[in-house]
């Protein structure tokens, strides 16, 4: 199969293969080894997609991840949006559709797997042309772990594009021999189709590794499409490459212009004629090869346009050969075509100013400005770059010790110099962590015939007589963002001077390419219109990621079940089986209320309090946290932590403590119960267990070391049971036979170790709702058992279960707060009305000292209250600010507070809420409002504790 | 990720630690001889170079054990870690590269 764009004896596509795909609707079909771009390319497709902004047609201006025009769209067989054509490997079956610069997102899931991988090595190479295939042989050779990372679907780098000879052969004979000997090392690792898109602190490099892309509707289910490789590495060497440069000139963004390098990959790699008739504008030497390569392959050239006064004699003699005539000093000034590049605008270019001009006709015109190294990932290791004049480009500087680069990623553009420079690299390499080993010298090269500098060159200008649009309106810098010169100068018209704000205020290099073609060009005409030197100027900054990567693949395996742990209780299955909804608190999935059939969440809760308040209610409380304290000094240590005194808590007793920062702010609260002399078990705030073990933790071990005391967390070892209501001494009666529940036997704030359900137990006389409560805490195997037996002889009294709503509800009835929900950093004990459970006679703990700050003795502090809306069915909001006006005045409007909790009561028979107010315990008896829907709601402040003020139920 | 050298476990990713802030802060010995603002510059005040930094670290999803470390707050390279109640090693600048730290 052929066709009259595909080059005879070119290219390492297979041509016995076809692939059959969709562009724009339309069918065609290319080989195995081709992108979606050497495809189109072949077939004589130039115009892919339009500019995003003016909607021009665009072309393939590059072969590689550089291009910043030819965006495309994936519609099948998966789709994915925001592809280069350039880098997208041709399967069977592929739907393709060119990109105005935005892709959609696909509206279904995707069925992929995604992975992540660890390696660790020695070495690092990122970049498999000849600097790095040289610099990883010469690493492994000396028996270091070598990684080797390349991006492309081969190894081989540029030397896939281009005819060079090492050793007296093509290229590609010494690369075939360096891979099957790395091939042959257990110590190295190479990985094709692998981008490394980031260098972290400390050296992690990140890498993204298409594994079944290619393969299209035929990739195994079972194989990760995708991985991201996580590379720890002792030294690392960017060969990374250098992308080529363009030179803005007018409507220089049309199809059919191409960078000239990377026509010379089209022709080699892909055996592409990317056209039929061209012309070559260059400032450089690098354009002659492909100049004459293509020549050679039957493209007509039908003029070089070198801007250089000078060009090197074997050009001159290479191209008088063939017919090819130069124009030396000349420049392209602009084009002509529409959907694709008729003619080539050139003239003479002297001292700045255009002779006249003179058309040549062409169909392909390709430009070189010189090249970029691709310093990304050296300058996100924190690399510095300085500019070298003598090739119009930023090339590294200092980097840290462990990461050099080498070839055409340092600046050298030769291939005797890169592979030289990929041998000194991995040596260097070697030698800074000690590793020594045969030295390997470098493969011969032919000798290279001498050179002319190239000439520095950013822009042409745009030619007197063009029409009266600004000054390079129709030069294209971005081409992706269509950025022009034009906005360039006004950025800079408007005063900017540093390339990050141009970057910002042009958008230049924000798009998926990263300014690969445009970054130092944008650099050269900032500095050019500012009359600065460019080596003073800078380029901008890299970040990673230096290529786009998609978040599936960055978040691997862990997506749904498995992105964050889930903890469920001992008896969670029970509450699934029970038709608990449940609610999440922090990692934990606690019942929020069960619903019987036909019952609203309202409805539930409202019957859920009412069996607590009149009856027997329990519900599952395993998930606070638990922290066992054991030592001599445990009691000094609670002592210096809660704000009250938990030394002189006897064995058998339970106390209610709070914790607060040094700050004196409110930071937990639980219970303590004293276990034995030396032990006492603390509960935490569920969502807050951890934070709590660290914080005494940290004062443990920083601050009193000399304390002996150790801490553990045991709060899954446990599985809590609060068993409520009125009625509650009589089941629990019945399931712990041993145990006398007689008040005066079993006091509140109290607890016994007995027998319940037959499992040993440790029972406290703790009530988290006012009403006679136990606390059963069973080992965490038991918890069902003990649960259904709780439930089993609950039945005779109407026992229900009851989730967290109702546990909110209840203790806000009760004004027991929650931290973290009434409370938020700002609070202190006094501020929830609990001066009760600060000490008056410790002489100091954490926070006491603070209490005595002006800030924290303020009249007008926030204070908790209650709130009970006039209208006893509204119910607030939680968060709802609060105001002092029945007008909502205009903003701003001064806030009292706000609405922390809000719920409605069935004790109470009406709705209500607490709120921290500014002066709030002096205002009780006030109305205030809450601005609702654009109405202010009156409420009336009252103490916080609205049921059973005097506590007259908790003994039953 | 960085890695972080835990004096008690080895290198460990740094999502395993907590920070801790400034290291070398002690809790006053008599509180109630301080001012308010004396008082105030222990409970809020820390400094915030640009450079290395003594600061304290724990290692919550291992040992559990805090630490201290100097840190250089601009390259954020652990140059020394060393145990709670340990002189700050005297290190003033930054050490270049990875290699010289360890």
């Amino acid at each position: 199969m052929n066709t009259p764009f595909r080059a005879p004896g070119h290219g390492r596509v297979d041509r016995d293969t076809a692939l059959s795909f969709t562009f724009d609707g339309t069918a065609y079909t290319g080989h195995p080894g081709d992108t979606l771009a050497s495809a189109l390319l072949a077939n004589s497709v130039h115009h892919v997609a339009d500019g995003i902004k003016y909607g021009r047609p665009r072309g393939i201006l590059a072969a590689g991840a550089e291009e910043p025009n030819a965006l495309v769209q994936i519609e099948a067989p998966f789709p994915e949006p925001m592809l280069t054509a350039t880098t997208l490997e041709l399967y069977d079956g592929l739907v393709a559709r060119g990109l105005s610069g935005q892709g959609k997102l696909a509206a279904e899931p995707d069925t992929a797997r995604y992975d992540t991988m660890h390696a660790h090595c020695d070495l690092l190479v990122v970049g498999a042309g000849p600097a790095g295939l040289a610099a990883a042989l010469a690493a492994a050779r000396t028996g270091a772990r070598v990684v080797l990372v390349d991006e492309l679907p081969e190894p081989g780098g540029s030397l896939l594009g281009s005819q060079e000879l090492i050793d007296g052969a093509p290229a590609l004979t010494w690369v075939d021999e360096v891979l099957t000997e790395l091939a042959d090392n257990p110590d190295v690792q190479v990985l094709s189709r692998t981008t490394a898109f980031g260098h972290y602190d400390d050296g992690l490099v990140l890498a993204l590794e298409k594994r079944t892309d290619h393969l299209g509707a035929a990739a195994p289910a079972h194989v990760s499409r995708q991985r991201i490789w996580r590379i720890r590495s002792r030294q690392i060497v960017y060969a990374t490459g250098a992308y080529e440069r363009p030179v803005a000139f007018d409507n220089n963004d049309r199809p059919g212009i191409m960078l000239a390098g990377s026509a010379r990959t089209y022709l080699n790699r892909f055996g592409v004629l990317p056209g039929s008739r061209a012309v070559v504008f260059t400032t450089n030497d690098s354009a002659y090869p492909a100049a004459l390569e293509l020549a050679d392959a039957g493209v007509r050239i039908a003029a070089v346009v070198d801007v250089r006064e000078e060009v090197p004699e074997h050009w001159r003699t290479a191209c008088a050969e063939r017919g090819i005539g130069i124009r030396a000093g000349h420049v392209v000034t602009g084009t002509s075509g529409i959907e694709h590049v008729t003619r080539a605008h050139v003239a003479p270019f002297d001292q700045g100013n255009l002779g006249e001009r003179q058309g040549v006709d062409c169909d392909l015109l390709l430009v070189s400005g010189g090249w970029n190294p691709a310093v990304a990932l050296f300058s996100q290791a924190r690399g510095t770059l300085r500019y070298d004049a003598g090739i119009g480009a930023f090339v590294p500087a200092d980097g840290p010790g462990n990461v050099r680069t080498a070839g055409a990623a340092g600046g050298t553009f030769t291939l005797s110099g890169c592979l030289t420079d990929g041998v000194d690299a991995a040596r260097q390499a070697l030698s800074a962590i000690g590793r020594t080993g045969p030295e390997t010298a470098p493969p011969a090269t032919a000798p290279l015939p001498g050179g002319a500098p190239t000439r520095v060159l950013w822009r042409v200008p745009s030619p007197q007589d063009a029409d009266d649009s600004p000054e390079g309106a129709v030069q294209f810098v971005d081409l992706q963002r269509d950025a022009t010169v034009s906005d360039v100068l006004r950025a800079t018209g408007a005063g900017l001077r540093s390339v990050e704000h141009v970057k910002r205020y042009t958008t230049i290099g924000t798009a998926h390419d990263q300014g690969r073609t445009s970054g130092v060009m944008t650099s050269g005409i900032v500095a050019e219109a500012l009359g600065v030197d460019v080596a003073d100027l800078g380029t901008t900054r890299f970040r990673p990621p230096a290529v786009p990567v998609s978040f599936a693949a960055l978040a691997g395996r862990n997506r749904g079940e498995l992105f964050d742990p889930v903890r469920v209780t001992a008896i969670h299955p029970w509450h699934v089986e029970h038709g608990a909804l449940f609610e999440n608190v922090g990692q934990w999935k606690r019942p929020w209320y069960y619903p019987r059939a036909g019952e609203t969440m309202e409805e539930a809760v409202l019957r859920e309090c009412r069996a607590a308040r009149t009856g027997v209610a329990m519900m599952d409380g395993s998930t606070l946290g638990k922290i066992n304290v054991q030592g001599p000094d445990s009691g000094v240590l609670l002592d210096r932590l809660y704000t009250n005194l938990m030394s002189t808590l006897k064995v058998g007793r339970v106390r209610y403590g709070v914790m607060c920062g040094a700050d004196g702010m409110a930071i937990d609260d639980g219970t303590v119960i004293r276990v034995a002399e030396q032990e006492f078990l603390l509960t935490t705030t569920t969502g807050n267990a951890a934070k709590v073990l660290e914080w005494m933790e940290e004062w443990l071990q920083t601050e009193w070391p000399d304390l002996r005391v150790h801490l553990t967390s045991v709060t899954e070892h446990w599985v809590t049971i609060p068993l409520v209501g009125p009625r509650s001494r009589d089941v629990l009666a019945l399931v712990a036979p041993d145990l006398d529940v007689d008040n005066d036997a079993f006091p509140f704030m109290s607890w016994q170790d007995t027998s319940v359900a037959g499992v040993a137990a440790r029972v406290c006389r703790i009530s988290f709702s006012g009403e006679l409560a136990y606390e059963i805490n069973v080992p965490a195997w038991y918890g069902i058992t003990v649960w259904e037996a709780l439930c089993a002889a609950g039945s005779g009294f109407g026992l229900t279960t009851y989730g967290t709503e109702t546990m909110h509800v209840l203790r806000a009835e009760k004004a027991y707060p929650i931290i973290g929900q009434d409370t938020d950093g700002t609070v202190t004990p006094q501020d929830l009305g609990m001066s009760w459970v600060v000490s008056k006679k410790k002489p100091d703990f954490v926070g006491k000292r603070s209490f005595s700050r002006a800030e924290n003795r303020r009249e007008d502090r926030k204070q908790l209250v209650g709130l009970l809306p006039a209208d006893e069915r509204v119910l607030l909001p939680e968060g709802a600010q609060i105001i002092a006006t029945s007008d909502i005045p205009e903003p701003p409007v001064p806030m009292l507070g706000h609405v922390t909790s809000s719920y409605r009561s069935d004790a109470l028979r009406r709705t209500f809420a607490l709120a921290l107010v500014r002066s709030g315990t002096r205002r009780i008896g006030e109305t205030l409002y809450v601005p609702l829907d654009g109405r202010a709601v009156p409420v009336t402040v009252t103490d916080p504790v609205l049921f059973d003020k005097e506590g007259a139920r908790r003994d039953g | 990720m960085q890695l972080i050298t835990c004096p008690w476990c080895g290198d460990r990713e740094e999502i395993e630690f907590h920070y801790g802030g400034q290291a070398h802060i002690a809790y006053p010995e008599d509180p109630y001889a301080l001012d308010d603002e004396q008082w105030a510059q222990y409970v809020f005040f820390r400094d915030n170079p640009k450079g290395p930094f003594a600061e304290r670290w724990v290692h919550s999803a291992g040992c559990r054990r805090w630490f201290n470390a100097v840190r250089d707050t601009v390259t954020h390279e652990v140059l020394a870690v060393y145990q709670a109640g340990a002189e700050r090693p005297a290190i003033t600048s930054t050490a270049k590269g990875q290699e010289a730290s360890r």
